[in-house]
């Protein structure tokens, strides 16, 4: 899979990005080279789908159920029709649909990997991305290895309807199966991830792992802005906000991310003794 | 204003009129009983009129009828409802109302998500907007009935979980992702009832399950009509236009297979006869608990899996992804 190629661009021969949180001009080339990390102020730029897993795998990523595109279950139109945007949303992240799921090695260890993309639709979760999630979770089931998830999501998607709210139920039963295997789920939750995609397998994982200065929460802060117009607190709903209201393990800058996955891979992986014995007890008591 | 309310403002003005000729009629030597039958056909052509061809938003505030029966109402026609409090961490949720009672005999374990009838008790009750503490409750009685053997009925009535600062403190994305989950794999039947709003996965968060019955003029969407348009399109004003686009009414939902049985409601809706409305659904239920409790658990959880698994919306293409 090669590092570059699916950056959504603009214009081809754009050479700077500003930085949204301190303004910077920054050189495209450089950016890119810090894993799109502000030199100056280090923002975590947000990152499409194929840049992180270039940033997690070892080496190849063999990808599933890459095929799939929305069959557009409401037909859903507004200033354009659905599919037309879903075409743009093509264009734009060079993805078919928000979420890539396949498998690859950590620092070695094998694991399923699904990568959301926030430049396809703002990530949002319609069948398709709750259809490639549910059979990555069931895909790692079983060949029996770790199931990583990297969100990055405005949520449930709106011109999926109800059935996108369907696949919060569909995603989290294949959690829920895949827990009482005894194998573990790691989220890591990248900016932003809210509504559908963190009540789901966001917040069902493990191990939740939160990178550096991204936005997570439930409520949309234009939503809580427009419901029950209160002044939001500084920093509300950072991951350093998240960590220090107990909401999640850690919070990791992308640098040290693919080592700080790794680390927590090698743990719930590692061949125990007293606990490897507990837990496939614990798991037959679950009725698995 | 709702504009339900507005709407079926003559018919109530004629039904009134109605009730006093009856009951001049009873009094009274004068015959009226020809005016009142005259009267009784227009009040008929007035309710298909007026009912018959509703608008997605209207519907919506048909669905929000400030005299709609509520989750406590079903509940309070059940036997020997105890209500049990909090979630053992924080506080106890007014939103979110849970609890033991009886259906038909059968012992059960009760949740629903309680709005207010005014003012004052829908800013106690939050407008039925669950905080995290209020889903942590449920979850907790959830365990129980799991660990007891008695099923669950769930009664959804809500626009959404709350949006607020101290439910996003509190984690509210993890507390109802904790009972979606929990519900997939809760060993005891459970039978979900919509009875008037359900939005978003403050709805869902007391959900899922392996039957849901939905009331014919309850909506059911992926979010309200306002935080839905705030979403799409930045504005929440546009929530009527949202609301004519989500498919949220009763049978969309039988369509895409998300609820399995639609009770029919009075006509002109549950409010106008609201005993009606409360009896059938719990006689759905009944009928669903005898079903439901003579499946052996496994089978019980082998088909909630496949009733969510099959709900999707994906077809497979020959297109690369353009990058490659």
């Amino acid at each position: 899979m090669r590092r570059r190629g699916a950056r959504p661009q603009p214009s081809d021969d754009k050479l700077w990005e500003i930085c949204p949180s301190c303004h910077e001009r920054l050189y495209i080339k450089d950016l890119d080279q810090q894993l799109r990390v502000c030199s100056k102020c280090g923002h975590h730029l947000r990152l499409p789908a194929l840049d992180r897993i270039a940033l997690l795998a070892d080496g190849d990523f063999h990808e599933i159920a890459s095929n799939l595109v929305t069959a557009d279950p409401l037909r859903w139109t507004d200033r354009m029709p659905y599919l037309k945007k879903a075409e743009g949303d093509r264009a734009k992240s060079g993805l078919l649909e928000a979420v890539v799921v396949g498998f690859c090695t950590v620092e070695s260890i094998p694991i399923g990997l699904g990568v959301m993309d926030f430049f396809f639709r703002g990530g949002t979760m319609g069948g398709v991305v709750g259809e490639k999630v549910t059979l990555l979770i069931e895909e790692c089931a079983r060949r029996k290895v770790p199931c990583v998830i990297v969100t990055s999501s405005g949520g449930a998607r709106m011109e999926e309807g109800v059935i996108a709210l369907m696949q919060l139920a569909k995603t989290s039963a294949a959690v829920e199966r895949f827990g009482a295997l005894g194998l573990p789920l790691i989220s890591v939750l990248t900016d932003p991830t809210t509504g559908g995609v963190s009540a789901s397998f966001g917040f069902q994982a493990d191990v939740i792992i939160a990178e550096s200065g991204a936005a997570i929460g439930f409520a949309g802060r234009r939503v809580i802005d427009q419901t029950i117009r209160q002044k939001l607190p500084e920093g509300f709903q950072t991951a350093e906000f998240l960590l220090e209201h107990g909401q999640v393990d850690m919070v990791v800058r992308r640098a040290e991310m693919k080592s700080a996955l790794a680390s927590v891979l090698r743990f719930f992986t590692a061949r125990g003794t007293a606990s490897a014995k507990t837990a496939t007890a614990g798991s037959k008591a679950a009725g698995a | 204003m709702n504009v339900i309310v507005e709407l079926e403002k003559p018919l109530l003005e004629l039904e009134a009129k109605i009730d006093g000729l009856k009951k001049l009629n009873e009094t009274q030597r004068v015959d009226f009983s020809a005016e009142i039958r005259a009267l009784e056909e227009k009040a008929t052509r007035l309710k298909t009129e007026i009912f018959g061809n509703l608008t997605p938003w209207q519907r919506v505030h048909l669905a929000r009828h400030p005299r709609r029966p509520l989750a406590m109402d079903y509940i309070a026609k059940l036997d020997g409802f105890v209500e049990l409090h909090g979630d053992r961490a924080f506080r106890d949720d007014p939103a979110m109302v849970t609890g033991f009672a009886y259906l038909g005999g059968v012992p059960i374990f009760v949740l629903g998500q309680q709005k207010g009838r005014d003012t004052k008790e829908n800013l106690y009750r939050s407008f039925g907007m669950a905080h995290p503490e209020g889903y942590r409750k449920a979850a907790r009685i959830m365990r129980l009935a799991e660990k007891f053997h008695r099923p669950v009925v769930s009664f959804i009535d809500t626009p959404g979980a709350y949006p607020g600062i101290g439910a996003e403190e509190r984690g509210q994305s993890e507390a109802i992702a904790t009972n979606i989950k929990l519900m997939a794999g809760l060993r005891t039947p459970i039978i979900v009832n919509i009875i008037g709003e359900g939005g978003s996965g403050g709805a869902l968060a007391i959900g899922l399950g392996d039957y849901v019955i939905m009331l014919q003029h309850a909506i059911y969407s992926v979010a309200s009509p306002e935080p839905a348009a705030a979403i799409l399109w930045r504005n929440a004003a546009k929530a009527e236009e949202a609301a004519a686009r989500l498919r949220l009414t009763s049978d969309d939902l039988f369509e895409f297979g998300i609820v399995d049985e639609i009770v029919p409601e009075p006509a002109g809706g549950a409010h106008r006869e609201p005993g009606h409305a409360i009896d059938a659904v719990l006689e759905a239920d009944k009928r669903t608990l005898a079903r439901l409790t003579r499946q052996s658990t496994n089978e019980l959880l082998d088909r909630r899996y496949e009733k969510y698994r099959k709900i999707g919306a994906h077809e497979e293409t020959a297109l690369d992804r353009a990058a490659r």
